[in-house]
């Protein structure tokens, strides 16, 4: 399978990257390098295996469901390019 | 004061205990060295002189105590993508800008608990993705080993005086060194620099495809990937959270063993951290392999593999056949699949790890018209190349249509990987050798590598087996190659039986030697 430049754009903009025309094109080859390599897997016959879903086999741990942490707004957002009152602000998205 | 820098974590470790030096006295022979030699080698990005010596402070008074922890006083080196409290933390990417946690990673943590003094933040890939520690933001770090070529020199004939001694001339050979700048590997590059240099005592490091390994391998120093779950994964910047595990770079086997000791634990916070005891690494190293089952797997005899390297192969069994053990032949048919499959794991599990980087909880933000082009705009600024490719082949083989094609099938060729390790260990076999890398160190901005993501991705082709099949392994320094440079062997161990690597690595270690770059810079 190989990528043409509408797909290289329709995926970039699903991983939320603006890409330029140029970007776009360098990408789409270096793409297709890529998945060209990978299409070896193809020739493994996989019938009847399992896809490996834990690489060591152990159970999911669970911990009791009370609070262990928290109280730590200030330091949440400490980080944050724009706050207000311990809250992230973002551009309006609702009108 | 600058041979406190060569001692190894073992003699210094003797020396702060027995009162000989102090860790105010080590922390600032670190510091002065790595003012020196970090102009040429970027190995650090970030030097926190003050914590140093605060905890350096700390140390002394608790070993004028005698009580000393198992680390106390040592100077480490932290890779970037370990998250440290009020520290630069950045995987060494433009998108974490000005990030500093609130909080400590678990294997810090353990480490500092233990004593350990932070002498800085390490250089390395951004966000672990490459094989050269050229994709940093901070740019390249270079490896302290340089190519040398041996001269034969001719000696004039000279006389000392009337009828005095005559030198009768005749031939010498002499080392020079080639100034052309070699990359330490990746993508703990910075570790890896920093620890053969003697800018550290050693240091943390992570491994996604062989990201310890390799580049120990390219430096001259020792590194071990541990068994998955083995580390905390707390704390530590994700990549692929299947494949990612923390582990040391250190200068020789018992230093590694010293180090990894320390970083393990059992987590809470790591719902992948297993609970199981953390043995003491140290206590094997030394003890006879005799009657150990060795296996060599004919798959990683790979094409245009240089001399150099199936030499260094050879003269490793032949070591380990002289130490008495059994050196058997073994297959591991799906080997050439782990690199395409890691291909695809790696990546798609990077695009959902990175898709937190969105600009509006920490890091980088570019303004745009409205939520989505901030996004987008943030994360095209934030991002580099490689990163980019990287989080569009995950998005690619993860979205609709495409996901049984390509990440179904590549889990279930992991599958058939891990089978391959788990039926020669069913047969008896203790230990697996093979090299570490198919070259040595190769040069910074080299043509070939930039040019084609592939080929690049190839250093990885003996590593990555280890992280698709969750097994531990370790590199450690068995030669230097025609050119002058490090060359790496790789011990792949059953699951949490790291002991035997630090066991056999260390009998490989007692027939090397240690090797150590003349110093340049």
């Amino acid at each position: 399978m190989s990528v043409d430049l509408q797909t290289v754009k329709r995926v970039a903009h699903l991983a939320r990257i603006a890409v330029s025309e140029e970007d776009a094109e360098r990408m789409t080859g270096e793409l297709n390098a890529i998945l060209g390599f990978v299409e070896q897997l193809n020739e493994v016959d996989v019938s009847g295996v399992e896809p490996m879903t834990s690489v060591t086999p152990m159970e999911m741990k669970k911990r009791q469901d009370v609070v262990t942490d928290g109280d730590k707004a200030a330091d949440i957002v400490a980080n944050a390019p724009a706050t207000e009152e311990n809250f992230f602000l973002v551009p309006k998205v609702v009108e | 004061m600058s041979d406190l820098t060569h001692l190894t974590i073992s003699e210094a470790r003797a020396k702060l205990r027995g009162k000989e030096i102090s860790a105010a006295e080590i922390t600032e022979a670190y510091l002065s060295a790595i003012e020196r030699a970090n102009p040429v080698l970027n190995a650090y990005i970030a030097v926190t002189a003050d914590r140093a010596r605060a905890m350096a402070k700390t140390s002394d008074a608790k070993l004028g105590k005698g009580e000393g922890g198992a680390l106390e006083g040592i100077p480490l080196g932290i890779k970037d993508l370990f998250a440290t409290e009020g520290v630069h933390t950045q995987a060494c990417s433009h998108v974490l800008d000005g990030f500093k946690p609130h909080y400590e990673s678990t294997v810090t943590s353990n480490l500092w608990a233990d004593g350990a003094v932070m002498l800085g933040k390490l250089n390395m890939d951004e966000f672990a993705m490459g094989s050269s520690n050229e994709t940093s933001y901070y740019g390249p770090v270079i490896n302290p080993w340089r190519r040398s070529r041996l001269d034969t020199v001719v000696m004039p004939t000279t006389h000392q005086g009337d009828g005095g001694f005559v030198s009768a001339g005749g031939t010498k050979t002499e080392r020079t060194l080639d100034n052309a700048q070699l990359v330490p590997g990746g993508s703990s590059g910075g570790s890896a620099s920093a620890v053969a240099a003697f800018l550290c005592a050693g240091a943390t490091a992570t491994d996604t495809g062989g990201s310890i390994r390799q580049p120990a391998a390219f430096t001259g120093t020792v590194g071990i990937k541990p068994t998955y779950g083995r580390c905390s994964r707390w704390g530590v910047v994700a990549f692929a959270s299947s494949l990612d595990q923390a582990g040391p770079i250190a200068r020789d086997v018992r230093d590694a063993a010293i180090l990894l000791k320390s970083m393990a634990s059992s987590d809470p916070k790591d719902t992948t951290s297993v609970d199981r005891p953390v043995p003491d690494y140290e206590a094997v190293i030394g003890k006879p392999i005799k009657g150990m089952m060795v296996g060599i797997p004919k798959e990683y005899r790979v094409d245009g593999m240089p001399e150099d390297i199936e030499a260094l192969w050879q003269q490793g069994i032949a070591w380990l056949k002289d130490a008495g053990a059994e050196i058997v032949d073994i297959s591991l048919p799906h080997t050439k699949y782990a690199l395409p499959a890691y291909y695809i794991v790696a990546p798609a599990e990077a695009s959902s790890n990175l898709a937190r980087y969105d600009g509006v909880r920490y890091g980088l933000r570019v303004p745009g018209k409205d939520i989505v082009d901030m996004y987008e705009k943030t994360r095209a600024a934030g991002f580099g190349r490689e990163v980019k490719r990287r989080i569009m082949i995950g998005t690619y083989v993860l979205s609709a249509g495409y996901y049984d094609a390509y990440y179904l099938q590549a889990q279930k060729v992991r599958t058939l990987i891990r089978r391959d390790f788990e039926n020669v260990f069913a047969a008896g076999v203790d230990v697996i050798l093979t090299p570490a890398t198919p070259s040595a160190a190769f040069g910074v901005a080299d043509e070939d590598m930039n040019s084609d993501p592939v080929k690049m991705y190839l250093n990885d082709i003996f590593t990555v087996t280890v992280n698709m099949a969750g097994l531990p392994g370790i590199s450690v320094p068995a030669g230097l190659d025609g050119k002058g440079l490090p060359l790496g062997l790789q011990l792949i161990g059953r699951p949490f039986d790291e002991e035997t690597l630090f066991q056999t690595a260390h009998v490989i270690e007692q027939a090397a030697g240690k090797f150590q770059p003349e110093k340049w810079w």
